[in-house]
């Protein structure tokens, strides 16, 4: 697996490429193969291997932290679709482990528990691509800033509770609304009010857009919420529990299969997301979805989307 | 009038529009397609970059892939970048996968392996004077094709970009450069 690289393969222009490549798409939490090929299967665009859905690293506690290398190099070689692995906000030695890994982006989540109290890592130092969560404009810069090729609203991960996500979406998306209306000789003080470069301010205002793809995650469980994200602006979706801790009362082979019904609908929501007779068809059947945890019983410190700087 | 059809149904079809427009082309002219009206309104179509088994599965689900073979069949040109050359490749290697099987040739997907080895690097194409900057993003090749393909580009011997008729595959992904020569060539298809 060690070819040396070849030149030019740290641009800018292939990181975001990558994430381009995603838009439209659904990237899903998986543990192990039989979850990553049912993943592949229903369509998803990419998969995100770790050791325990948010759900379950909520309910364990204790320090979260990279997954055992092993694997996450059974899901690569089980798929053909990009595989995504999370290191520690901050982690940068994780996020070389995963490098030398060969995985096609790493998350520096929120979802582990964080090993740095004021610095993410320096993502243009790496080859592979990074995502990091963001709950306003001003985070999401200051990771672009670092390097991240791609944003994701954080939401609140593992509860299967959309209000977090929609939370982070609308603000982000307002804010770039409020940049873009602004005067040039107004960014400044917004630059400062935001906590984030001047340049990215004036990119953000020129394209209408964040500098790089923005995704959402973070409490998606239904093609409804998945369709609902991307009618706020979302460009693609994470589902991290919503498809595997969903049917959980079923017997094995049946919650598979319920399971897979679930990825493939949530798939075709978001293609069709536009489309609410589309979505009623897509809707249906599709059993019992991840209980799940209301957002507003969950005290501040379960709270994972307060974690990052 | 006729417009230029770019398949939405997932990847970066966004970059498409926006390097036609770069050509020339006005917004007008252009339409996403998704479903078969769209695909009704276009004479041409380009399937972007994207993941494979995505987009198999929704245009097989949907309908449309049939509907675009079908017009494949009266002569519509297609190009597909990356993904889209995968989609229109009649056979992948070492997989079982649903395709459009348009184009006589055999894919290797993720031919370069992981996305620590994508790479940009000058590309002769055949035809044109100067090379281009071809962008592979965890990239397929060609490994085998029919005596009815013209092989336009390779790269340390590996066929990256080819011609059949009115259909057209790249490895690569002009759409990310700011190059447009190939989307105006496609339009003299």
């Amino acid at each position: 697996m060690n070819t040396l690289p070849k030149a030019n393969t740290k641009t800018w222009r292939e990181k975001v490429g990558l994430a381009e490549m995603l838009k439209g798409g659904v990237i899903m939490d998986v543990v192990n193969v039989e979850q990553a090929k049912i993943a592949e299967d229903a369509g998803a665009v990419a998969v995100m291997a770790l050791e325990r859905v948010p759900a379950d690293i909520r309910k364990d506690g204790g320090v979260a932290r990279m997954s055992d290398p092993e694997m996450i190099l059974g899901i690569k070689s089980a798929v053909d679709i990009p595989v995504m692995a999370k290191c520690r906000i901050g982690h940068f030695v994780e996020a070389e482990i995963l490098e030398a890994l060969e995985v096609d982006f790493i998350d520096e989540s929120e979802v582990l528990t964080p090993a740095d109290h004021a610095n993410h890592v320096d993502k243009h130092a790496f080859t592979v691509p990074f995502v990091c969560g963001a709950r306003n404009l001003g985070e999401a810069l200051r990771r672009c800033a670092e390097g991240a090729a791609m944003i994701r609203t954080k939401g609140e991960a593992g509860t299967g509770d959309v209000i977090e996500a929609v939370r982070h979406m609308r603000t982000i998306m307002g804010e770039i609304r409020e940049v873009q209306n602004a005067r040039e000789d107004e960014l400044y003080v917004l630059a400062k009010e935001h906590q984030a470069p001047i340049e990215l301010l004036r990119d953000v205002k020129a394209l209408g857009k964040l500098p790089v793809p923005n995704f959402s995650a973070g409490g998606i469980a239904t093609p409804a919420d998945a369709a609902l994200m991307m009618k706020l602006g979302a460009e693609t979706v994470f589902v991290g529990s919503g498809i595997f801790k969903s049917a959980a009362s079923l017997s094995d082979s049946e919650r598979l299969k319920s399971q897979a019904r679930r990825a493939r609908a949530i798939v075709e929501s978001v293609l069709f997301y536009k489309d609410a007779r589309k979505l009623a068809e897509i809707s249906r059947n599709l059993g019992e979805p991840m209980v799940g945890i209301n957002c507003s019983t969950l005290s501040d410190a379960d709270r994972l989307a307060e974690r990052g700087w | 009038m006729p417009q230029i059809g770019v398949l939405a149904v997932q990847g970066d079809f966004e970059k498409h529009l926006e390097a036609f427009v770069r050509a020339g082309v006005a917004p007008s002219d252009l339409r996403e397609v998704r479903v078969q009206e769209d695909l009704d309104a276009v004479d041409r179509l380009v399937i972007p970059g994207g993941e494979s088994t995505t987009v198999g599965l929704l245009l097989q689900r949907f309908g449309l892939g049939e509907a675009i073979q079908a017009r494949a069949q009266d002569g519509m040109p297609i190009w597909g970048t990356c993904m889209g050359m995968i989609m229109l490749a009649n056979r992948v290697e070492g997989r079982d996968q649903w395709t459009l099987g348009l184009l006589d040739i055999t894919v290797k997907r993720n031919a370069f392996g992981a996305q620590v080895h994508s790479f940009e690097d000058a590309v002769e194409v055949k035809g044109l004077d100067e090379p281009v900057m071809g962008v592979f993003i965890r990239a397929p090749i060609v490994t085998a094709y029919g005596s009815g393909v013209d092989v336009l580009s390779t790269y340390e011997d590996k066929v990256v970009a080819v011609r059949q008729g009115h259909l057209l595959g790249t490895s690569f992904h002009p759409e990310l450069t700011t190059d447009t020569r190939l989307h105006e060539w496609f339009l003299t298809f």
